[in-house]
């Protein structure tokens, strides 16, 4: 057996060598040269640094635009998903929770124009995007309350949209986060 | 929802564009032949001077099994005190606490096993130290692992009689050297040139925009999360894995990793036929595995893309999908194609929740890891699928009234015995892990434990039972995702996930070994107008008849009870 043993120990040193310290710290000195330079892109309102853009935050008040429920309450210092399966008596009801309190911030607004999303919790529960769907939704009541034109509102949306991939894969998107940051900025 | 459906089938088609050429190459590599990587070699051998082996020494299917046990034991041990002590040890810049024994025995089993379910957060269960030190280490090495004990069996069928299998080391080397490390170093990246963290700076304190004090977690994760998907081990740098912004920033994103964790898997069936000379057989392979992986994706997408129909009845627009547990950046499209492939390949890694996916698409997920060689994990899917066609060699055998052989090796009782039982095992583990499970939970519901069993579940019913029987599953396939609402990290989970991911590696490693290593040495008879041909399209169905016969007389009650059931009762 002692055949086995040394090469084994010997092997597991100069591979932790290689591949928990060679590689890893490669990786992280290239990553100096990107955006983030390696520790996530942040975003910066007034020399102020607001937030990640990768990294959804909660919006309750009624002056910004609304992200996803989450089930962390878009704490970063974990993440988590409800993890509700489908037939969930609970959990259905919370879904109609959700779709009254929108309703009731949005009057005029119909349920079949309420995007699914806006109701479920997120996978990570620090989901950045909502649809497009899901911020036009919102336009109405942001213009009431920031006293712009609703136009304006939904140019603003349609500007920060996030087209598919090249324009050919995946879903639109837009970034809430952005989206807020905008809306202030026209404020200033 | 075109460009989402477009999404994926470019995700597919680029996933087989690069794991063609790939396999060519790894049949070169373990061929000893002419590669542009032979720049590395005196990288190589410098290795094998430090470590003291000789990579010309052939060694017998035994020595083998000898080497990779001796190796894999020595990393539980080692890793299973890092984990327990990471919080007295450096780079833990988060001050993350140390392991409990049964949470260590646990995850320090499952990363050596190549499985990565994870009973912990990332973000608050492990320090960096033990991140890159043991689950990344792991990562590289579980994977090296099972593509070395493949190359074996590749060079078992490539002689006609030969008890010479190569050498366990140098195929373990070469795994990391010329597939695992430079195949990671380009994906990790790209990973971090479009978000993914890699610097060592901790977490992050900031006031939001609207004004509330949040902390981010970060990390060196780039490097992990290109092995966790090369390697198809799944395991997450953060508690919601590929879910997680930060793990999976962008459409672009989710397909490169979508694509990483197919290409060695399809690469290995490739380099197998070359490697023999048979690629007729390898395509036949290749053949059923893509036409299995087929049927399971396409009605997923129909299910998910679906929508909840409860949802609907509350008379919200569905016009994505279910949305459930899902990111909005991915789309249920690429949520469900990633639930399909990571449950065939057995990455186990997530880009959803799939504790809150439709019945049908849970229903699909629990086949496709009971099945497990579709493709399968790094090296092992193929020799899972080995054991399938020894089976099929053998009935097909006794339908013809033939002698049963497989690859010019007449194919005896001893070797269809050890199939037997390897294919035995996992329905055995699976029934028996979720009946322990159940009766527990029904039984003693109150026990006095670290969690109280009426404590597990997050969902009633059928549904419940799902997240038991999925959680014994992928432990079984050693595939590592999870129905993530059922509360595992208590002494309970950790000890039975623990054992039945000890079995459910080494038998059916152990075992496709045992047999190739028989087979090998046994004379060879050249095919003649008698033989059953493996390679013919009549063979494929067999094999596939087989597959689906196995599986739903082993699995098809537990099922019953659990995803089919909930879907009946949501329609009715």
């Amino acid at each position: 057996m002692n055949k086995y043993i040394l090469p084994s120990i010997k092997l597991t040193a100069v591979f932790t060598v290689i591949l928990c310290v060679l590689y890893p710290l490669f990786i992280s000195f290239a990553a100096k040269l990107s955006k983030g330079e390696g520790g996530g892109e942040k975003v910066i309102l007034n020399g102020k640094v607001v937030g990640y853009k990768l990294i959804g935050q909660s919006f309750t008040k009624p002056q910004y635009f609304w992200g996803r429920p989450s089930a962390v309450g878009y704490n970063a210092a974990g993440s988590g998903g409800s993890n509700k399966g489908p037939s969930n008596a609970d959990y259905l009801k919370e879904v109609n929770n959700r779709v009254d309190t929108l309703l009731k911030y949005h009057p005029g607004l119909q349920k079949s124009e309420i995007p699914a999303e806006m109701v479920t919790a997120s996978g990570s529960g620090l989901d950045p995007n909502v649809s497009v769907k899901g911020a036009e939704m919102q336009a109405k009541r942001i213009a009431a309350y920031r006293h712009l034109p609703l136009s304006k509102v939904l140019k603003l949306i349609e500007t920060h949209t996030e087209k598919p991939l090249l324009g050919l894969f995946g879903p639109e998107k837009v970034n809430v986060l952005a989206l807020n940051v905008a809306l202030d900025e026209i404020d200033r | 929802m075109q460009t989402e459906i477009l999404g994926i089938i470019a995700t597919f088609a680029l996933t087989l564009i690069i794991a063609i050429p790939l396999g060519k190459y790894f049949a070169k590599v373990f061929a000893g032949q002419r590669v542009w990587t032979n720049f590395l070699s005196p990288v190589e051998k410098f290795i094998y001077k430090i470590a003291g082996v000789n990579p010309n020494e052939q060694m017998d299917w035994k020595q083998h099994l000898k080497a990779m046990l001796t190796i894999n034991a020595l990393w539980l041990v080692y890793g299973f005190f890092v984990l327990m002590y990471q919080h007295q040890l450096p780079l833990n810049p988060d001050g993350n606490s140390n392991m409990s024994p049964h949470l260590a025995f646990n995850t320090i089993i499952s990363f050596v096993v190549n499985c990565n379910l994870q009973h912990y957060s990332g973000e608050s269960g492990v320090s960096y130290l033990s991140q890159q030190f043991i689950v990344m280490f792991l990562q590289f090495v579980s994977a090296a692992t099972g593509i070395a004990i493949a190359i074996s069996f590749f060079k078992a069928f490539k002689e006609k009689t030969s008890v010479k299998l190569g050498n366990f080391w140098q195929h373990f080397t070469l795994a990391i050297t010329r597939v695992l490390l430079p195949l990671s170093i380009v994906v990790a990246l790209v990973l971090a040139f479009n978000g993914v963290p890699a610097s060592y700076e901790g977490k992050d304190q900031l006031i939001s925009l609207q004004g509330d004090s949040v902390s981010v977690s970060r990390g060196p994760a780039a490097a992990m999360v290109a092995i966790k998907h090369l390697g198809t081990n799944g395991g997450g740098w953060f508690g919601t894995n590929s879910a997680h912004p930060l793990e999976n920033p962008s459409y672009l994103t989710n397909m490169l990793e979508a694509i990483s964790q197919m290409i060695i898997p399809i690469a290995m069936i490739i380099a197998f036929g070359i490697f023999i000379g048979r690629r007729k057989l390898a395509w036949t392979i290749f053949g059923v595995m893509t036409i299995g992986f087929l049927l399971l994706l396409l009605p997923t997408l129909q299910s998910e893309l679906g929508g909840n129909p409860k949802i609907e009845q509350l008379g919200v627009a569905q016009t994505m999908g279910a949305m459930e547990g899902k990111e909005v950046r991915f789309g249920p499209a690429a949520t469900a194609y990633w639930s399909t492939i990571t449950t065939v390949v057995s990455t186990g890694s997530i880009n959803g929740m799939h504790d809150s996916t439709m019945p049908l698409t849970g229903l699909y997920q629990l086949l496709a890891m009971m099945i497990n060689a579709f493709y399968g994990g790094c090296g092992v899917g193929l020799l899972n699928y080995f054991i399938y066609l020894i089976i099929a060699v053998f009935i097909a055998g006794l339908m013809v009234g033939r002698t049963p052989e497989f690859l010019g090796h007449k194919l005896e009782a001893r070797e269809v015995k050890i199939a037997a039982l390897v294919t035995l095992i996992s329905p055995f583990l699976i029934m028996a892990g979720t009946a322990l499970a159940s009766y527990t939970f029904t039984q003693h519901g109150n026990a006095a434990w670290d969690t109280a069993p009426s404590a597990w579940l997050n969902n009633p019913s059928f549904h419940g039972f799902s997240e038991m029987l999925y959680e014994v599953t992928s432990s079984n396939a050693n595939n590592g995702s999870g129905f993530e609402g059922l509360g595992d990290n208590n002494t309970f989970w950790n000890i039975l996930t623990g054992v039945i991911l000890l079995f459910g590696r080494f038998i059916p490693i152990i075992g496709p070994l045992a047999i190739t290593g028989l087979l090998a040495k046994k004379k060879y008879i050249p095919e003649s107008a008698g033989t059953l041909k493996i390679d013919t399209k009549t063979f494929a169905l067999m094999t596939f008849a087989i597959i689906l016969v196995l599986n739903a007389l082993s699995y098809f009650p537990a099922l019953a009870l659990g995803p089919i059931a909930e879907y009946f009762s949501m329609i009715k």
